[in-house]
């Protein structure tokens, strides 16, 4: 072996020894450097012969060239080794938790989601919403809503009462949102569809019961609107707003003093269980009442019952959404208990639409 | 209103099974509601006493060795003292439900004797009342068979909802009549005819309504004497328990009989505890009667009465008096059938708070024609049961007949149900319905008969055929659809409330629904409790005023959270409060509770950070957030330094568009209001007015506003102004703003400092401007320029010095 293979594979072994930059930084230097080794052996070359210069100088040149790519080599290899060391060093323990966002925190009450649900509904059939006070006078809740005073059908309605003004009278909490469609025909001209959600109060306390309850009202005049078309109606409300693919439903003849001739809607259902199944069972479970206008609510509203026609409904939220959703206690609905709301609210970027298939 | 099928059939000829009257029941709007099938009493078997030997231990106890029909002998202790060998009873072994003793029984040991099951009583089988022995059959009962099928027990009771519009239908006679005109049988109620009387009736009946209108209409009595009351027959009675009716004695079971049969509730007097005549009248001041529950009721001119010589004997239509109620010694009786005005008897009923079958009926309306035809059945029942001879009626009034006639257009039932029905078939229900029908053409005359006092229109005869019809007739059609695509049919105020829930519980807040009425201390708290928004009968006591704010309500809720151990919450509600009891006066607001640590950012301790307790500012970005989510720019409204004062003074503002127009308030609360509360904790809220947030103003076009933005880079400076404790932070960010309002694009605080080095009562509040060229890069100098303007106008305005 040649004095300058002894040279190279000095060198080679000496890089393929350092640690790290800095050692290899200075491995360069020494052979490398102004007063390298390896460049102090460069400077010879001008001294000698051009034979042997022909040799020397490609094979300096070559060793140049090989040492240089070593060091590049190994610095890449030695940074490569910093970087994995201080990443290893860096490690967090991932499992640790961390903070939900505001918005999967937050929640909406079943009530107003199932409100939203129904504006879904009623806005695809060409309803508006309208709304009206909780404060009522006795003539919009009873008179122009065919109560005679003194008629037994207002002692069912359970009424809370203000006391009476100076002129002896007295306003009432709005015992079901109907006072609105007076309201509504008094300030709207024909054709009328509106759907009116709202707190309404009967003086009752149960698991079933509460003296604020919400109410969802439905109303169309129009010059032909009819038990054919309240039918229609109802039942694809029913099937869409619970999600089921089929509903059997039982519409049976009953009396409300606002309307005439009245029905009331049964869906057939699951009672045996815990919770209520539609689409299934052999009980009829009774949701909501209907029928159309009576002349004399029409005349109330300003309009004449030869010309004019249409029909009406009242279902109560509160207990829809607990069909649909499984609350047992409708109690539990005011108490603001925030592991309730948790458990039965909703997510606030969930919006009941129809193309998502309201709750899906 | 409860009856049997059995007693359905005394009026109705009809091939179709229980389940068939069940289902046409409801159909026609008579809504069962119960079907019980007596399956309870099928276990008893009709069985015989084959010995009965002295118990060994006990005197009155024998030991009874029975045979229900298949020769095995059963052993059974019993305690009856008409026991015997030899008896055929009614056997019960163990594991029969016995309805009279609310008992399943099982084996038994009686002093040292087992018993496997009893021989049962009339009073243990609800019956009867009789218990004096065990049930006692003729020899030629079949022993082994059901005693039930025996005894008619197996006639099962039906129990229907019936609403207000049909009293004919309190009656199972009317009952019949409906199931006859919706095709299910033949009616067969037995005819009346009149009983002659023996005698003139001794006794004379006033009506004495001076000074108003009559409230007795008509007004029926007779005399039947020489009777005998003892108790009723046993058909009579088992019907009456079958709806559970307690039979009393054969007059007052036939008064009820006849309240169920045919929906005609009549009245019984002991004619020898009569003093003189009969006068019906109003009630007066200081009348009382000891009525027949037992209850001593205090009358006045509201109530109406039927008196004798001795005072009140009877509230009429409602109960009968004790003084001359009908017992076992009654020998004369006197039977009454009046009619009453329904509007006097349903508030006099109410007023007294007396609830009877009596007044459930008058109060709806009971058939006038019916009248007397009752009184003549109730005669023939007294004189077939007790016996006894008939005086002649004495009738004081008159009996009012009906004589409503409709024009009917046949085409209504088309035009309000969308049915097509033959008009022979509207003829013929209506007919078998009991309305008169003339004509046959396009409009038809219908007579109302006098059992509906609900018919009193075209669209009440629409419903009559309709349910007789039948409502599963009518195929749904769709509503005409009004638009291709639908229109925007929520008002602004329903889409803010509708962005502002969700918004808020984006922020973490869980919404809430509270009750609108709230204790009375807690509305006078938030400025509420005015004598118009009190309930003059609310539900409790502590749900008696009408919120005027939905604060009270949020904070309540956070402490009951608390006391449940959730203590960091954070609640919302977007809903009415109520400053008026007028129209105007509801209004919608957005509110929300931060208690305790429930920050935006999350609550209580994790391992990244503790967060800290709410304050001031968290309650300032949820209102302002609602202001946004109305579709607000908050830059545009004023924040000014104090609110209403249930909030903290110093930690409270009040949101303001214009000098008028308050949107809201925030702020931490007042420790009095949180004491008054009985509300611990950290706590901060805020409200904002829905209704005073303005409606967006209305473009032409949906194109917004061209963009424009600079391709130069913009520049920021930070400044630091020492001034006074008090100078508000806005009057800073306004200066600095106004020093060049072209180049400054924005300006916002990034630190606050208070320490001794500043001085006493100072504070530095370091700003940060950011400066967006327009037209050229900007020149160190320019900006030199522009710095200066900033520091001089701050100065100038707040009298702060810049931080050296």
């Amino acid at each position: 072996m040649s004095e300058l293979d002894s040279f190279e594979s000095e060198t080679l072994a000496n890089i393929e020894a350092s640690n790290d930059e800095a050692a290899l930084e200075a491995i360069r230097v020494g052979v490398l450097g102004k007063k390298g080794t390896l460049s102090a052996r460069m400077k010879t070359l001008g001294k000698m012969t051009p034979d042997e210069r022909s040799i020397m100088g490609p094979a300096l040149n070559a060793l140049k060239n090989k040492v240089n790519e070593a060091i590049s080599t190994k610095r890449e290899i030695l940074q490569d080794l910093a970087i994995a060391e201080r990443l290893a060093s860096e490690k967090v323990d991932v499992t640790l938790p961390v903070r939900p966002s505001p918005a999967d925190v937050g929640r909406i009450h079943p009530i107003s989601q199932v409100m939203d649900e129904i504006t879904a509904i009623f806005a695809d059939m060409g309803f508006s919403i309208a709304e009206g006070p909780d404060i009522e006078t006795d003539y919009y809740n009873f008179t122009a809503l065919n109560f005679p005073e003194g008629h037994p059908a207002r002692e069912m309605h359970d009424t809370f009462f203000f006391n009476p003004d100076e002129n002896g009278e007295r306003k009432v909490l709005r015992t079901h949102t109907s006072p609105v469609q007076i309201r509504t025909m008094e300030t709207q001209k024909p054709p009328i569809r509106i759907a009116i959600p709202g707190k309404t109060y009967r003086q009752d306390s149960d698991p079933t019961h509460t003296p604020m309850f919400h109410q969802l009202e439905g109303l169309v005049v129009d010059k032909s609107a009819n038990i054919a078309n309240l039918k229609w109606v109802l039942e694809e409300f029913c099937k869409t707003f619970f999600e089921v693919p089929s509903l059997n439903m039982r519409f049976r003849p009953s009396f409300f003093p606002f309307t005439e001739p009245s029905l009331e809607l049964d869906i057939q259902c699951d009672r045996s269980g815990n919770e209520v199944k539609f689409g299934e069972g052999n009980d009829w479970m009774e949701i909501l009442g209907c029928g159309m206008v009576h002349p004399n609510v029409l005349r109330s509203g300003g309009l004449d019952p030869d010309v004019y026609q249409g029909f009406a409904w009242g279902i109560g939220i509160d207990r829809i959404a607990m069909l649909k959703y499984g609350m047992p206690d409708l109690r539990a609905f005011f108490d603001a208990d925030v592991r309730w709301v948790n458990h039965y609210g909703f997510r606030p970027l969930d919006m009941p639409s129809l193309l998502g298939g309201l709750s899906s | 209103m409860k009856f049997t099928l059995s007693w359905l059939k005394d009026h109705l000829e009809t091939d179709a099974t229980l389940d068939e009257i069940v289902e046409k029941l409801t159909m026609i709007g008579l809504e069962v509601e119960e079907v019980d099938d007596r399956a309870m009493f099928q276990p008893f078997t009709i069985a015989k006493v084959v010995s009965a030997e002295q118990h060994p231990d006990a005197d009155r106890l024998r030991v009874l060795k029975v045979d229900k029909g298949d020769g095995e002998l059963i052993q059974v202790v019993c305690g009856a003292p008409n026991a015997r060998a030899g008896l055929i009873g009614a056997f019960a072994g163990p594991g029969t439900y016995v309805p009279g003793l609310d008992v399943t029984l099982s084996v038994g040991n009686i002093r040292g004797v087992d018993s496997f099951g009893m021989m049962c009583s009339e009073r243990e089988l609800q019956m009867s009342d009789e218990h004096d022995g065990v049930i006692d059959l003729p020899e030629d009962a079949p022993v082994g068979t059901p005693f039930a099928d025996y005894a008619g027990l197996n006639d099962p009771m039906i129990e229907i909802g019936i609403t207000p519009n049909r009293p004919d239908a309190l009656g199972v006679a009317g009952i019949a009549r409906d199931l006859e005109a919706a095709g299910l049988g033949k009616v067969k109620t037995p005819s009346i005819s009149n009983i002659e009387g023996k005698f003139p009736c001794p006794i004379e009946v006033k009506r004495d309504f001076a000074e108003g209108a009559s409230l007795c209409p008509a007004f029926g009595l007779r005399l039947v004497k020489n009777i005998t009351n003892g108790p009723s027959p046993k058909w009579m009675q088992q019907r009456l328990i079958a709806i559970g009716q307690r039979p009393i004695s054969a007059l007052v079971d036939i008064t009820n009989y006849m309240t169920f049969d045919r929906g005609r509730p009549l009245h019984v007097f002991d004619a020898d505890k009569v003093a003189g005549n009969l006068t019906v009248r109003r009630a007066r001041a200081g009348d009382e009667v000891l009525a027949l529950d037992e209850k001593t009721y205090k009358l006045g001119p509201d109530n109406c009465v039927i008196a004798d010589e001795n005072g009140v004997e009877s509230i009429a239509g409602i109960m009968g008096g004790e003084k001359s109620g009908c017992d076992e010694n009654t020998k004369n009786v006197l039977i009454e059938s009046a009619l009453w005005d329904p509007m006097n008897i349903a508030r006099s009923g109410r007023d007294l708070g007396i609830i009877t079958d009596a007044r459930y009926r008058f109060e709806r309306g009971v058939d006038p024609a019916f009248m007397m035809p009752g009184l003549e059945l109730a005669t023939k029942l007294v004189l077939d049961i007790c016996g006894g001879e008939p005086s002649d009626v004495v009738l004081a009034g008159e009996v009012p007949t009906p004589d409503l006639v409709i024009d009917f257009p046949i085409s209504e039932v088309r035009r309000l149900t969308g049915l097509e029905v033959d008009d022979a078939e509207i003829h013929d229900i209506l007919t078998r319905l009991g309305f008169g029908v003339e004509g046959d053409g396009a409009v038809i005359k219908v007579l109302v008969p006098s059992w509906r006092p609900d018919v009193f229109g075209k669209a009440d005869l629409v419903e009559e055929v309709m349910r007789i019809h039948g409502l599963n007739m009518i195929e749904p059609q769709p509503l005409p659809a009004l638009d291709a695509i639908g229109k925007k049919i929520l008002t602004t105020l329903q889409i803010r409330t509708r962005s502002v829930r969700r918004s808020l519980a984006a922020r973490g807040m869980a919404e809430a629904v509270n009750w609108t009425f709230i204790p009375k201390a807690h509305a006078e708290l938030f400025g509420g409790g005015k004598p118009e928004l009190s309930l003059a009968n609310p539900i409790a006591a502590d749900m008696s005023d009408m919120r005027p704010s939905l604060l009270p309500g949020l904070l309540a809720a956070c402490q009951r959270n608390a006391d449940r151990g959730n203590g960091d919450v954070a609640l919302f509600e977007v809903s009415d409060t109520y400053l008026s009891d007028d129209i105007s006066g509801q209004m919608r607001i957005a509110g929300g509770v931060r208690r305790n640590t429930a920050k935006l950012d999350g609550s209580g301790r994790l391992w990244s950070g503790i967060a800290e307790n709410v304050d001031v500012f968290d309650a300032k970005a949820d209102a302002l957030s609602v202001l946004s989510a109305c579709g607000m720019d908050v830059k545009n409204v004023q924040i000014e330094a104090g609110g209403p004062d249930w909030y903290h003074p110093g930690r409270s503002g009040t949101i303001k568009l214009g000098p008028k127009n308050i949107l809201g308030t925030f702020g931490e609360f007042h420790p009095k209001t949180l004491k008054a509360m009985g509300v611990s904790g950290v706590l901060c809220g805020f409200e904002i007015c829905l209704n005073n947030v303005p409606e967006p103003r209305r473009k032409a076009t949906r194109t917004k506003s061209p963009l424009v933005i600079s391709d130069l880079q913009s520049v920021k400076r930070d400044f630091a102004f020492v001034v006074d404790k008090d100078m508000e932070a806005v009057k800073i960010l306004r200066a600095a703003n106004g020093a060049d309002k072209k180049l400054i694009a924005q300006v916002s605080v990034f630190d606050l400092f208070e320490g001794p080095s500043l001085g006493e009562n100072k504070k530095s509040v370091a700003i940060e401007v950011t400066l967006q060229p327009q037209e050229h890069t900007l020149t160190d100098s320019e900006i030199e320029v522009i710095s200066a303007k900033v520091i001089a106008n701050v100065e100038k305005t707040t009298g702060g010095v810049l931080r050296g």
